[in-house]
């Protein structure tokens, strides 16, 4: 682990992140719950208050110069998001509020143009409610079929399921995690992109776990639609993304009406805007965009072979000493994993490890972490979960371990 | 008033439950559900005498909570059982113990985890179905 600690110097980042400072419950703050949320560098706060404080007017309205400087601050984040998703066109690039807007904006939009009633959409045993709900709604609204495609006992795609769920060729959309917020497991994106293309069907991949985690390529992968939340990228609340080939979003109908989406308006009708404006009604999130531009910029700097190389380590590690740890199971064991590791304490209920946990300065998240069908799945009714980013230290996770033991002590 | 809402006694009846039964004469049930945790309590009533037992799936919070308010409500009215549970309820918000709660002043602590109130209360909540039911 030490060379893998020489390349990111974990501690000296640390300083970037002025919430690791504080204390709660008069301990060190040990923030283990970063696949809810990351916490924020200062130069992302730094670069939402510079707008706030020089630079600031609606984008894309006036013909004056704050509001140019803050259009042209506001479109280079595009730029710069279609780069680090290496996109082929910054129209390809849609802003909205998370990533659970994102999805929804596809099962209303595509949803219900591109796919006919009686159409499937198939999704995994292990979404996120933000990639299962919106397919039901647009089964209820539009006729469609929803499909469950099986995970292994592992937290694995099931290809047999898979193959099973196609075999009809009714399926037209396969919307998949790229890495499951439960079981931390990473889906083979590009076989699964191939797989569904192979079959006339069109991929979305949610990727609001794997951006933190991995360089992401969307033309490598085959993505057709790929969707993340800017707040688990470090980056801050209300700013999402929406990667759309550039075909499929311009025969998409408008999510919403009203200002900025148009080209050309009348009180009969209307003319849509091209993409990704068509999906940009409203004034936008303008000073968050501008604090995701900056969040990819932290990652960037970094690179991700150096943050993928310490999250390996750190989920080693964590996988090694919560093993040890007797009565505790951890959930999922897939080859392909990442830094959340949820598990369960025998004779133990997830929310008292939560609460005492937290007793002691330590934030895990417990619950069934919006995927309460995946809970049913793997026979539990609820976890903790501890997730890592590139802040966290190897001691954290010492300091959970000796957390968890000491509950043990206290529930014996 | 007391932070720690894992007290000896919360540890021991979540370990021991003294009232995880069927009580004798059961005439009416009332069953409590949090979505967020999949935590559940069935409880069971004889409104005679008002004997309370329960059956509990969850943390020591709902556990202990469950098996303290079949033993505070033992014998009481029904009118009784209400004002407690209202006292209950607002002791558990504030912190503030109150002599008429007795043992169940143990969860007192609670009104420093807002998160984990639910837990305390959804047997209460059950208790209040089983008695309209009725
Ligand atoms: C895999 C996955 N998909 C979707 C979401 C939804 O993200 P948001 O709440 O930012 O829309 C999350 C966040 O918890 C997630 O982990």
């Amino acid at each position: 682990m030490s060379d893998v600690l020489h390349d990111l110097n974990v501690e000296s980042l640390r300083k970037e992140f002025p919430i690791l400072s504080q204390n709660v419950h008069g301990r060190p703050l040990v923030f283990l719950d970063s696949a809810a949320s990351a916490q924020k560098p200062r130069t992302v706060i730094d670069s939402m208050r510079f707008v706030m404080e020089s630079q600031y007017a609606n984008v894309h309205r006036g013909l004056h110069y704050m509001s140019e400087k803050t259009s042209d601050a506001y479109e280079a984040v595009r730029d710069k998001v279609a780069g680090f998703l290496n996109a082929a066109s910054r129209d390809e690039i849609v802003f909205t509020r998370n990533g659970t807007e994102s999805i929804n904006l596809v099962a209303y939009t595509y949803g219900r143009t591109a796919l006919k009633p009686g159409d499937a959409v198939a999704v995994s045993a292990m979404e996120h409610h933000a990639n299962l709900v919106p397919w039901q709604m647009l089964r209820d609204a539009h006729g469609t079929e929803l499909r469950i495609v099986e995970i292994t006992d592992s937290g694995e795609i099931d290809f047999e399921s898979l193959e099973r769920v196609f075999a009809d060729g009714k399926v037209k959309l396969l919307a998949v995690t790229h890495m499951s917020n439960v079981l931390g497991s990473y889906t083979p994106v590009e076989r699964l992109a191939a797989f569904a293309h192979e079959r006339g069907a069109r991929i979305l991949i949610d990727g609001c776990q794997a951006i933190v985690h991995r360089k992401v390529d969307v033309q490598a992968m085959g993505a057709d639609f790929y969707v993340f939340s800017g707040h688990k990228l470090y980056g801050p609340t209300g700013i999402g993304v929406l990667y759309g080939r550039a075909e499929l979003l311009e025969a998409m109908p408008p999510f919403l009406g009203g200002g900025d989406m148009i080209e050309h308006v009348s009180f009969e009708k209307s003319r849509w805007a091209k993409p990704p404006h068509r999906f940009e009604a409203g004034t936008p999130a303008i000073i968050e965009t501008i604090g995701l531009g900056a969040a990819i910029d932290f990652v960037n700097e970094i690179g991700f072979p150096a943050i993928a190389a310490h999250e390996r380590a750190l989920t080693e590690h964590a996988l090694s000493v919560l093993g040890n740890i007797e009565g505790l199971r951890i959930l999922g064991q897939a080859q392909d994993r990442g830094g959340v590791v949820s598990f369960t304490m025998r004779d133990v209920h997830a929310h008292d490890i939560a609460t005492l946990l937290d007793r002691q300065g330590i934030a895990v998240r417990a619950g069934q972490h919006c995927a309460e069908p995946l809970m049913g799945r793997m026979g539990v009714t609820s976890t903790a979960r501890a997730s890592f980013a590139l802040y966290t230290l190897p001691r954290e996770i010492d300091a959970l371990a000796e957390g968890l033991l000491r509950i043990q002590r206290m529930f014996a | 008033m007391n932070a720690d809402p894992y007290q000896a006694l919360v540890m021991e009846r979540s370990r021991k439950p003294l009232f995880a039964r069927r009580p004798h004469g059961t005439d009416a049930e009332g069953e409590g559900r949090n979505r967020m945790c999949g935590d559940a309590v069935h409880v069971f009533l004889a409104r005679a005498g008002m004997h309370v037992g329960h059956e509990s799936e969850g943390c020591a919070i709902l556990l202990a909570s469950a098996d303290l308010m079949a033993e505070a409500v033992a014998g009481k009215s029904r009118d009784e059982v209400f004002e407690l549970q209202r006292d209950f309820l607002a002791m558990v918000k504030t912190g503030q113990e109150k002599p008429a709660l007795g043992a169940l002043n143990a969860l007192a602590g609670l009104a420093s985890f807002p998160a984990r109130q639910r837990c305390a209360t959804l047997p209460w909540d059950a208790l209040s179905e089983a008695l309209n039911n009725g």
